[in-house]
């Protein structure tokens, strides 16, 4: 996986490296916006990761600019702005998701697998399948081993969001915004409680459970 | 200081002053007034020395035109004898000479009259002809002086001439029209002090407010501008700029206030942290409590960091530039998520969470920071609610004006703190045992201002019931 880094911030940007490597990225890092620009345009990258403000030019025209050349490598954009109409702004620009400034690496981690993903470009899928437990999105139906389960239609698209996500970590914030479409934050973990009757319904009377709590991360959905 | 050098300062200042006093706007609007003034003066006066003039012109042409009727009345019946027989009664009748008569043959030369000579003037087409007269009489210093006739030519190539001596008009005339130059002249004199006294007047009180502020930025934020007491416009503005200082000096002092808070409340988690990691440095060589450690020492900085989040939340909202991004929300539709979204956490608790949507309402806002404000609100009454107690959401109108509240049979809150709820960092109980930032209230405080809206607290007996009112306009 090549990750392309644009952010000024030399702190950052050598936390940014270190962890990324650790998950087995191969990073390059420009640290102002003409330079980054032009090398997200040479080289071939599975994911930009773009600063907001930059000197020279500002993330949001890169991101323009890329996809006025007809150039749709996945776009996470980080910004110390953190607003609702920021992201809006961000996400019109060509943006494919959007971090606030400080978030927790297991964040943009889950939302780096996530655009990954997403790029793959697959057609539409009419059925999710993790383990025994089948999803059907054209009938609505869950069934795991055959047994149909009943579920809430918020606690379908809970599962089909995680299912959409298999293997992947999924953070809290992903499932509000996603399961939910509020951008806010929760005082008390809502989230968890949602997830933990979901289980109750997919994992409770099977040997083996599906979904996994990853702690200090969020949520994610495997087969054994 | 010598006097030389007080005379110096003085004058000096004085310069200083009557810079001032010229460069000021209000100088200049005189000096235009004056321009207008002296204007109409010259206009006003030009019409009166014209209708007067022209007055006079006209009554001496008619004494004229009365003088020949009459010659021409004789000379048609008596003939040429006749009118010389009555040019003489008429000389000698008026020896002062104010009637000018002349009769002269063809050669141009004397034959009857008080006028010696010819003038030489060429008359007009209707015969008017305007001359200088030299004054006879004892006096022969030969005065000049204007005069006014008519000409005839009569048979056998005569030529006579009747006129007036228009002396005391042409002195009446130069009367008025010194009258015109003084009364200009002093007009504008007049509005030139008038426009001085007045700019000093105007410039002196700007100059009061220009003092104050300079004080102000200097520093001295309890500085006032002195009021003249006559309650005029410029005491007004004085008041008015009194009373945005004094709302200034309200908001400093509340920013002062939310920094004490925050360097007081963030001082507890920051020791903890602290503490934690030099727990941490002490237990490296015990990899499952450093482990520990390093978990919480995280969860102690998430916490922060979401404590300065929620702060600089607040103050954007409150900053009041989202209200560009309204779009309209219908509160019954972002109700029913939220409920669903909290109603297992309530059931955890063994609470019942209802909501009762008595009209639905859409208006304009921030669909997420309503769904955030109203969030807040359900999760202080699960949070501090009884458990198996009831929790009630309610959307209905109240006198036009859409309102949400949302009631709990918890404690409440006592009458004496319901305002104070709303600053920042409030927290109910001393001992801080349930979680939370303190922060919840002031970002629905901030975010019903930024909807125009109300938020009132009320008890439920028992509990509270937190009302949202947005203004009936919507």
């Amino acid at each position: 996986m090549r990750i392309l880094l644009i952010e000024d911030d030399a702190q950052m940007a050598d936390y940014l490296r270190k962890a990324l490597g650790e998950i087995g990225a191969l990073v390059d890092h420009a640290d102002d916006g003409r330079e980054g620009l032009l090398q997200a345009a040479g080289g071939d990258y599975d994911a930009l990761i773009v600063d907001r403000m930059l000197p020279g030019l500002d993330g949001l025209a890169i991101v323009r600019t890329l996809r006025a050349a007809d150039d749709h490598t996945p776009a996470l954009i980080l910004s110390a702005l953190g607003e609702v109409d920021d992201r809006v702004e961000g996400l019109r620009a060509g943006g494919d998701d959007y971090l606030t400034k400080p978030f927790a690496f297991s964040e943009l981690h889950a939302r780096l697998e996530a655009l990954l993903r997403r790029g793959g470009g697959e057609a539409p899928e009419t059925r999710l399948r993790v383990g025994d437990l089948e999803m059907d999105l054209l009938a609505r139906e869950v069934t795991r081993g055959g047994r149909a389960i009943a579920l809430q239609p918020r606690e379908f698209r809970l599962l089909e969001y995680l299912l959409r996500h298999a293997g992947q970590v999924v953070t809290r914030t992903m499932l509000l915004e996603h399961v939910w479409d509020y951008h806010f934050d929760p005082q008390t973990n809502v989230i968890d409680v949602h997830v933990s009757r979901l289980r109750a319904k997919i994992d409770k009377d099977f040997p083996t459970p599906l979904l996994h709590t990853v702690r200090g991360a969020g949520y994610m959905i495997r087969a054994a | 200081m010598s006097p030389a050098r007080l005379a110096l300062a003085t004058w000096s200042r004085a310069r200083r002053r009557v810079g001032r006093i010229l460069h000021s706007s209000i100088f200049r609007l005189a000096l235009l007034h004056v321009l207008l003034v002296c204007a109409s003066a010259a206009i006003l006066l030009g019409f009166i020395y014209w209708s007067t003039a022209g007055y006079m012109d006209r009554q001496t042409d008619a004494t004229i035109a009365a003088e020949v009727r009459g010659l021409a009345e004789q000379y048609r019946r008596r003939g040429l004898a006749g009118l010389r027989t009555l040019i003489e009664e008429r000389i000698r009748r008026d020896p002062s000479g104010a009637n000018v008569y002349l009769l002269v043959d063809a050669r141009r030369q004397w034959i009857l009259g008080n006028l010696d000579r010819w003038p030489v003037d060429t008359p007009d087409e209707s015969g008017w002809v305007r001359f200088r007269l030299r004054e006879r009489g004892p006096d022969d210093a030969g005065e000049d002086h204007a005069a006014r006739a008519r000409v005839f030519r009569l048979r056998g190539g005569l030529r006579l001439l009747v006129g007036r001596d228009i002396r005391e008009l042409e002195a009446t005339r130069t009367l008025i029209e010194r009258a015109l130059y003084w009364g200009v002249a002093m007009t504008a004199a007049l509005a030139l002090l008038g426009g001085w006294l007045m700019s000093a007047g105007v410039v002196r009180r700007l100059e009061a407010i220009n003092h104050t502020s300079r004080e102000i930025m200097a520093g001295d934020l309890a500085r006032r501008i002195p009021l003249g007491g006559s309650d005029d416009d410029f005491d007004q503005l004085a008041r008015n700029l009194n009373l945005m200082l004094e709302r200034i000096e309200g908001l400093m002092a509340g920013v002062r206030q939310v920094s004490d808070n925050i360097a007081h409340d963030l001082r507890t988690p920051l020791t903890r942290l602290r503490t934690r990691l030099e727990l941490l440095a002490a237990a490296l060589d015990e990899p499952e409590t450093a482990r520990a450690l390093a978990e919480t020492a995280i969860a102690d900085a998430d916490e922060l960091l979401a404590t300065f989040n929620a702060l600089l939340r607040i103050a954007r909202i409150e900053s009041g530039g989202r209200r560009a991004a309204f779009a309209p929300v219908a509160l019954a539709a972002l109700l029913e998520d939220l409920c669903e979204l909290y109603e297992p956490v309530a059931a955890e608790r063994g609470q019942r969470l209802t909501l009762e949507i008595a009209a639905p309402v859409t208006l304009a806002g921030d669909r997420d920071l309503l769904f955030q404000a109203l969030a807040n609100l359900v999760d202080n009454a699960i949070k501090y609610g009884p458990s198996a107690g009831a929790i009630v959401i309610t959307l209905d109108r109240r006198d036009g004006a859409p309102c949400i509240s949302v009631a709990d049979d918890g404690p409440g809150i006592p009458e004496a703190l319901r305002e104070a709820v709303f600053s920042r960092f409030f927290r109910a109980d001393d001992s801080r045992s349930t979680p939370g930032s303190g922060l919840g209230l002031s970002l629905v405080q901030a975010v019903a201002e930024l909807h125009r809206a109300r938020v009132v607290l009320e008890d439920n007996r028992p509990g509270l019931c937190a009302r949202l009112c947005f203004a009936a306009a919507v």
